[in-house]
């Protein structure tokens, strides 16, 4: 579904990924696991178009990426959750939802995929009223995770979804991550807490300053003891 | 005269300064930048319309459209061709284009149409209503409920319309605005497209108040009305319109009950206490980051 060959993508003077290759298939989980800094916002800003790439190509069902308009890769079927949330903090969480379906036209869907979004988040549905800025970080990652889906994305980009959370709401998200996956969604997680990632992960990448430095399934990977070394704390 | 004509005065002053502090406070929310040229928007808008009137003899009405596309296409075409290729730029580049922009279009109005005034013909004549011992213009009963159409016009659309929720988006995060399917670039472009006609409406109100025309005729009422905007809290809607509004009155007031000559001293002084009390200005938005 994604493919991602001999990325190279620079931040100012910084050379900050040095040509990595990777590909996500259909209805998978794959997992870019590394350290801060390591480039992983870097690679999922370049996949959704916020950064042009220095070289290499990124395809999605054989689509050059890296020549389409930032905007109108989301209704390729690729949606991000970005870092950081990014709720529009000024409008009420039904808007932010409805922004997520911005792009899109066929009216009768979008309230199935709100009833949807609903039925995974209920708390969102509770506070669908309020501003996005006044909900807790939690919520906000819902919403966050919400109005992606609201986009229909056969592919979600998920850019650490458990930053900041408690380990109560860390479970919660991922959880529903994989209800997303089984619902048809494929993922394509970016994640600190490369235990949970490797976890629900059917095949993982390590990414160490701007290159791949290891693959497998995500078993293999949260065996391998260079990883459980440098990532699991073991 | 009595408190109460110096008060709709004041409005109807203010209701120009709001309607051409919605040109800055707009594009400001957009693209986070300060058009220093659009009160030369304004000066294009009045020698449009002083021509058209004039030397063609066209009626009102059609006056006002042509002033208004004119107005609309120049906004657009100096954000394409001045700011566009800046996106990525400091902003003090963008800043200092803005200005460079200004002088652009102030010398070329002089060399265009000479540096000599040009004398506004009446539009809407001198009439007045009198209620009791209160006298108002009908100019400034015009100037007024334009004022409020375009409030409501433009309160309805930001909240009401895709294209208003869209702008809202990219006021607050342009990457997450992408990512939603925004086209940024088409939004400010739309945000141009908007504060310049309004300011082709405020060009024509403005001429009708005082019938001079000339190459910077826009300088004076541009500053006021960015001082109106910073007043209100750049990048908010209504606080253009308090701050426009507010701005009207004090000036007026300050003219007078206290001195003409002082009277944009006092205004400008004004601002700075509000800003060191509330330096969001009045209506501003808290940034407030939740983790």
């Amino acid at each position: 579904m994604l493919q991602v060959s001999d990325l190279k993508v620079n931040y100012g003077m910084i050379e900050a990924i040095k040509g990595i290759s990777f590909h996500v298939d259909d209805g998978e989980i794959v997992t870019l696991i590394g350290a801060n800094g390591a480039g992983k916002t870097t690679t999922m800003h370049a996949i959704s178009g916020l950064l042009k790439p220095a070289s290499g190509s990124i395809s999605m069902d054989g689509t050059d990426l890296t020549r389409t308009a930032p905007h109108k890769i989301v209704s390729m079927g690729l949606a991000q959750v970005p870092e950081g949330r990014r709720v529009f903090a000024q409008q009420t969480v039904e808007e932010n939802l409805d922004l997520g379906a911005y792009f899109r036209k066929d009216r009768e869907n979008i309230k199935d995929d709100l009833d949807y979004v609903y039925d995974l988040f209920p708390r969102l549905k509770e506070r669908h009223t309020q501003l996005a800025g006044t909900l807790s970080g939690g919520e906000q990652q819902m919403l966050a995770m919400g109005r992606a889906l609201m986009a229909r994305p056969k592919i979600l980009l998920m850019d650490e979804p458990s930053m900041g959370l408690s380990p109560l709401l860390v479970s919660e998200i991922f959880h529903i991550i994989e209800e997303i996956n089984r619902k048809g969604t494929t993922i394509l997680l970016v994640e600190q807490n490369a235990k949970r990632a490797l976890a629900i992960a059917d095949r993982a990448y390590v990414l160490e300053t701007g290159r791949i430095t290891l693959n497998g399934t995500g078993e293999e990977l949260a065996n391998d003891e260079r990883v459980q070394r440098a990532y699991l704390g073991g | 005269m009595g408190f109460l004509s110096y008060l709709i005065s004041g409005l109807g002053l203010g209701s120009v300064y709001a309607i051409i502090a919605l040109g800055y406070t707009m594009v400001y929310g957009i693209a986070k930048m300060l058009n220093f040229a659009h009160g030369d928007v304004i000066m294009i808008g009045a020698y449009v319309s002083f021509f058209a009137l004039n030397s063609f003899g066209l009626s009102l009405p059609v006056t006002i459209l042509l002033a208004v596309t004119v107005c609309t296409a120049l906004g657009i075409v100096i954000e394409k061709l001045a700011y566009k290729p800046l996106r990525q730029a400091s902003s003090l580049a963008v800043l200092i284009t803005a200005i460079g922009v200004s002088y652009f279009l102030q010398n070329g109005a002089q060399l265009l149409w000479s540096s000599s005034t040009k004398v506004f013909p009446s539009v809407f004549g001198n009439g007045s209503i009198t209620i009791g011992s209160l006298s108002v213009s009908i100019l400034t009963i015009i100037t007024i409920m334009t004022c409020i159409v375009v409030m409501v016009a433009l309160t309805l659309f930001i909240n009401k319309t895709k294209t208003g929720r869209a702008m809202r988006a990219c006021s607050e995060d342009k990457g997450a605005s992408t990512l939603m399917g925004i086209n940024v670039n088409s939004i400010i472009s739309i945000t141009f497209a908007i504060g310049s006609g309004l300011a082709a409406i405020a060009s024509l109100l403005l001429c009708a108040a005082y019938p001079s025309v000339f190459p910077t005729l826009g300088s004076m009422p541009g500053i006021k009305a960015f001082t109106a905007a910073v007043f209100g809290g750049i990048g908010s809607i209504p606080g253009a319109f308090l701050g426009g509004l507010l701005l009207g009155i004090i000036e007026i007031f300050a003219k007078a009950y206290i001195s003409t000559q002082l009277s944009d001293a006092i205004v400008f002084a004004v601002l700075i206490v509000v800003l060191l009390i509330k330096p969001t200005g009045l209506l501003g938005a808290k940034q407030n980051e939740k983790v």
